[in-house]
């Protein structure tokens, strides 16, 4: 089936693609930055606008990437009714915030950033409303909880910024992590993690004894999200946020996330007495408590908060009613409110930009100074109070109806009540916001003279406000929409009419109460106020950063009793606990009889055995003396590379013996640097507990080699031995394995080893600059150094053999294809012979006659082995395929030519490259410690020297 | 034979244990030094040991041949930790010289809190 479902992965990736742009675009200017953060939204909604029809028609749109299906995991996107309704709220107002933004932002606000935040909280918003996968959604839902987090706390610099983002932060993640705990047992009861399978299965799911910890936990995911009571406090605080912000997060995308999940889950968990008293009475208790407070706000955008969180509660309250023609209102009064939210919202950050505040009690009189505003300012606040030809009038009164016939408790008088009690102080908190600024006679302290902004300013809420009247007007236009949405919700075929005249019924003689006590309770609003702030009431932050210092002191406690600073307290409890662990498993695994018998132990190597034994005794007895440790060091090292080639790995003795050279002459340099011996400060009894733990680790360790050497074990390493000659061209297994069968692997670790080289680097300059840099100019010279820093002797020594010592990497890197031998090895091997120079004849002597930058070799190794991979492709095959022949070539021999050995190459550049560039960094430092730079080879010329001694003697 | 390996892997082991857990950089990357040639072997050991078997494929009819594989992984792995080795050092030197001393431990007179009070005064 081809209707275009195969766009849906694409509306979804749209925003996190386009996210990457406005914070590059910055630099061509706002203008530019702005049009393309509008770009991937409007995109996304041409793309939602193709798929539109076929939804309104009721069919669900499916999209499918599979990802980890073993794990219930993929990549799956529906659009159905519901979806449709909100992605497209998400965009449109999105649109419109972009358009806002542009003209709200100052220069000093980094807007590149504000819009990358925002096109990313946007994609996260359009991945709820259209995941298939809930295991999906659960991402995007905790990615709305980051964005927004981003978002609120844009203005760095301001102390509320930061606390009210954390505070979203810390309350919304928190009911995530509740929701995925829900989440995860709806898709155990059903068996399958997609949301269309859930949402079929709502029986199975209601009569579960699973169902009530699903729901709690869900709706706890709900309600943080939606700011529910009693986790509405979040919200007010998150005003901190710049207005555009607030008007897209609380108007119709971050808040509404936890409604729309409500409706989502609605088939499946709502119709039980447990979904119907929760809900209702948590929107019932949200929508008056936050009325009252708003009625008292004297910030305008707080007043705007507490309304936003009294009208979540409304809409909460409608779908925990359970009926279908509650859903209907709520989806209705979903729409309406964002219409007027997100005016009054943008109104409010017109009245603060222009006046330069928000205090409702410093303001008034506006309409004179700024019509515009006023106007849009007024009728949307007058459909916020619900009235008559505004289109907040037309879904107060479906839920006032619906409140009308609901009983709680089989007492039919509660719900209405209290539903009129919240359409009132909302009436009032409306009226509030018209009166209070901008009528009233004109002030002349206003802290910046207003007037209005420049139509792109107003251009976002003057659009909305048409939409307020226009469905007000002809409320059957939203129809279509409306009908969508709610079968999405219920899953039913209904036919709502949407009217503006419904008779005379209980909700209109409500709405008359309601709008007349609103009226009255203005008038009065002077003596309540006072009275408002004579009460003592708990005070959520309060609360909330007690609560919050409290956790965060604990696991300061824990954190600090276990992480108190001291590694070596660290690794005893790491490898004692390891030891502990491998000791349950091996006693509690079961294990085979041994298949294999002992090899005969020949007398060398029970010397070298004896050797290594007492070797590494040595080293731990005389650790304190370092310069001793390290030539022990190197006899354990030579002794485990005769092991390696008594036991048949002789590519592993030669890359151990050259690793092992390379690794004393790097320890020796940094021995110079450091103090020479080890105090000795642990005591008798610590001494013991280490000793203690390192004979348990050795024997546990001990004790698992040898129960695997016993044993038999099948291998891949068949199919390597087999396939060695024929498909990669070379006899030498573990070279043919290291560059073609695990080639991707050599690959990633030759990077890391230019990685490394290149840190060492970078960390070596960074120390010179800092006060290391000054210590070490101020070292004092050693009175022990030799007079002789480079001996005739060993100068004219290496210089005979560096020619020798090359040809013989030479030959090494050449015979590793069918030999032992390779790049890893001959690249140790050229490093030893170039250290050597260094070492005789002086770090600037050789330097100087050193022309390519070992960065540069690190970078071309990498280049020339990735670039041999790729050339796989040109013949069609896989990244790093290899290809061999044979060349003939007279007089020499037939010989074989693999693009392996190019590969090899790469691998050779990079380890000589990383390994030069780490010893000369060290040599860089002894540089910087006064060490004088030598421009002859060696320190005087002999024959001087005794023409010296000569005159000495005169 | 393979009590010969198996007694120097954990020698090995025990001997960079408790060079790891002493209080001072340098005896620790002796340790993890240690640490490096116990983990080598083992990981070499887990081919199982065979003498006189090297897996270079011989021209001259059947031979037996050790498994490669752990070579292979093996002969990186010593590089590799050529590779950490190095940047410990290079990090403990400059540790060394910027607080001139060399403990690892950041308790008691080494806690952050007195280092400053130390520059401070």
């Amino acid at each position: 089936m081809n209707d275009g479902s195969n766009l849906l992965p694409l509306i979804a990736s749209l925003p996190f693609i386009g996210a990457l742009v406005p914070g590059l675009m910055i630099r061509a200017g706002r203008n530019a930055c702005a049009t393309f953060t509008a770009v991937p939204t409007v995109l996304a909604l041409v793309c939602l606008g193709l798929l539109a029809p076929a939804v309104l028609r009721g069919e669900t749109l499916q999209a499918e990437i599979a990802w980890l299906p073993q794990l219930g995991l993929s990549v799956s996107f529906f659009l159905d009714g519901l979806g449709l309704l909100f992605a497209g709220m998400i965009l449109g107002v999105g649109l419109l915030i972009t358009l806002y933004a542009r003209f709200y932002l100052s220069g000093d606000d980094p807007m590149g950033q504000f819009y990358t935040y925002l096109l990313l909280f946007q994609g996260a918003m359009l991945g709820i409303v259209i995941s298939d996968n809930i295991l999906l959604l659960l991402i995007f839902w905790e990615l709305t909880s980051l964005s927004s987090f981003l978002l609120i706390g844009y203005w760095k610099h301001l102390p509320e910024g930061r606390q009210g983002a954390r505070m979203a932060l810390a309350v919304t993640g928190a009911g995530g992590l509740a929701m995925i705990g829900g989440m995860l047992i709806l898709g155990n009861i059903v068996g399958s993690y997609n949301l269309t399978d859930i949402l079929s299965q709502g029986d199975a799911i209601r009569a579960s004894e699973w169902y009530m910890p699903a729901l709690i936990l869900i709706l706890i995911g709900a309600f943080t999200k939606s700011a529910q009571f009693p986790f509405h406090f979040w919200l007010p605080h998150a005003m901190a946020a710049p207005t555009p912000v607030s008007a897209y997060l609380h108007s119709a995308t971050m808040v509404k996330a936890g409604v729309f999940l409500m409706a989502r889950m609605w088939p499946v968990l709502a119709g039980t007495d447990a979904w119907f008293y929760i809900v209702s009475i948590t929107g019932m208790i949200t929508m008056v408590l936050g009325a009252l407070i708003a009625l008292f706000k004297d910030d305008l955008k707080a007043l705007l908060a507490f309304s936003t969180v009294s009208h979540l509660g409304l809409l909460t309250m409608l779908l925990g009613f359970g009926t279908k023609t509650a859903a209907i209102a709520a989806v209705f009064h979903i729409i309406n409110h964002l219409t007027f939210k997100a005016a009054l919202f943008m109104t409010a950050g017109i009245v603060d930009h222009e006046t330069h505040t928000r205090d409702i009690k410093r303001l008034g009189g506006l309409r004179h100074l700024m019509p515009i505003t006023a106007l849009i300012g007024t009728v949307a606040a007058l459909s916020m109070a619900g009235i008559p030809l505004f289109n907040g009038f037309l879904s107060k009164e479906m839920m006032l109806e619906e409140a009308a016939h609901t009983e709680w408790f089989r007492n039919p008088w509660i719900v209405p009540a209290l539903a009129t009690l919240g359409a009132l102080l909302s009436v009032a908190y409306s009226l509030r916001f018209i009166f209070h600024v901008f009528a009233g006679p004109v002030r002349d302290d206003y802290p910046h003279k207003p007037h209005d902004p420049p139509f792109g300013m107003w251009a976002s809420p003057a659009l909305l406000v048409v939409l307020v009247v226009l469905i007000g007007l002809l409320p059957h236009l939203a129809e279509p929409v409306v009908t969508m949405a709610a079968n999405a919700v219920t899953g039913q075929d209904l036919h709502p009419h949407l009217k503006i005249w419904h008779g005379v019924t209980p909700a209109l003689f409500m709405s008359i109460a309601a709008v007349a006590g609103g009226a009255i309770l203005l008038a009065m609003h002077r003596p309540l106020d006072r009275l408002w702030l004579t009460t003592p009431r708990p005070e959520a932050k309060t609360i909330f950063d007690a609560l919050y210092g409290a956790l965060a002191g604990l696991s300061r406690a824990a954190t600090d009793g276990l992480h108190n600073g001291a590694i070596s307290r660290y690794l005893a409890i790491f490898v004692s606990a390891t030891v502990v662990l491998g000791y349950f498993a091996f006693t509690s695994g079961t294990m085979t009889p041994p298949t294999r018998e002992l090899l005969p132990i020949p007398l060398v190597a029970a010397v070298g055995w004896l050797l290594l034994i007492v070797a590494t005794a040595l080293v731990v007895i005389n650790h304190r003396n370092r310069f001793r440790a390290l030539i022990l060091i190197g006899i354990i090292g030579l002794m485990v590379s005769s092991g390696f080639v008594y036991l048949s790995a002789p590519d592993l003795a030669l890359t151990q013996i050259s690793v092992e050279t390379v690794t004393i002459m790097l320890l020796l340099l940094a021995l110079y640097f450091m103090p020479k011996s080890t105090p000795n400060e642990s005591g008798a009894s610590l001494r013991l507990r280490d000793g203690i733990i390192a004979v348990a680790a050795g024997a546990a360790v001990a004790a698992l080699a040898m129960a695997f050497m016993m044993r038999d074990l099948s291998s891949i390493s068949g199919f390597h031995l087999a396939n060695s000659y024929t498909g990669g061209g070379g006899t030498n297994v573990v070279n043919v394995i290291l560059v073609d069968f695990r080639g991707y692997d050599t690959y990633g670790e030759i990077i890391v080893l230019g990685i490394a080289g290149l840190t060492i680097f970078a960390l070596m300059e960074a120390l010179l600059r800092g006060p290391a840099g000054s210590r070490l100019k101020a070292r004092p010279v050693p009175p022990d150094r030799s007079r002789d820093r480079h001996p005739l002797m060993m100068v004219v020594a290496t210089r005979a053999m560096l020619p020798i010592a090359v040809m013989v990497g030479i030959y090494i890197f050449l015979r590793g294809h069918n030999q032992p031998g390779g790049g890893f090895v001959a690249g140790l091997v050229i490093s030893i012979a170039l250290l050597m120079q260094y070492m005789a004849s002086g770090f600037a002597w050789t330097q100087s006659r050193q022309r390519i930058e070992y960065h540069s070799m690190i970078g071309w190794g990498v280049v020339i082995a990735g670039l041999t991979g790729a050339g796989a492709w040109l013949a069609g095959k896989p990244f790093l395929t290899s290809a061999y022949g044979y060349i003939h070539w007279p007089p020499i021999e037939e010989f074989e030519w693999a693009t392996a050995m190019s590969f090899d190459l790469g691998v050779f550049l990079t380890v000589l490259g990383a390994v030069m560039l780490m010893l000369y960094s060290l040599s860089r430092i002894a540089r910087y410690a006064g060490e004088t730079v030598n421009i002859e080879p060696m320190d005087y010329d002999p024959s001087l020297r005794v023409a010296d001694s000569k005159q000495e003697e005169e | 034979m393979e009590i010969v390996v198996a007694s120097s892997v954990g020698v090995l082991t025990a001997g960079g244990v408790y060079l790891i857990l002493r209080l001072r950089a340098f005896p620790v990357i002796l340790g993890l030094a240690l640490l490096s040639y116990a983990v080598n072997v083992f990981l070499f050991a887990t081919g199982r040991l065979a003498i006189n078997a090297p897996p270079v494929l011989s021209k001259y009819g059947d031979a037996t041949y050790t498994d490669p594989l752990p070579q292979a992984l093996v002969l990186t792995a010593i590089v590799i930790s050529f590779g950490m080795t190095a940047v410990l050092v290079m990090i403990a030197l400059g540790a060394y010289l910027e607080a001139d001393h060399d403990r690892i431990d950041m308790t008691g007179p080494n806690a952050p809190d007195t280092d400053k009070k130390e520059t401070g005064a």
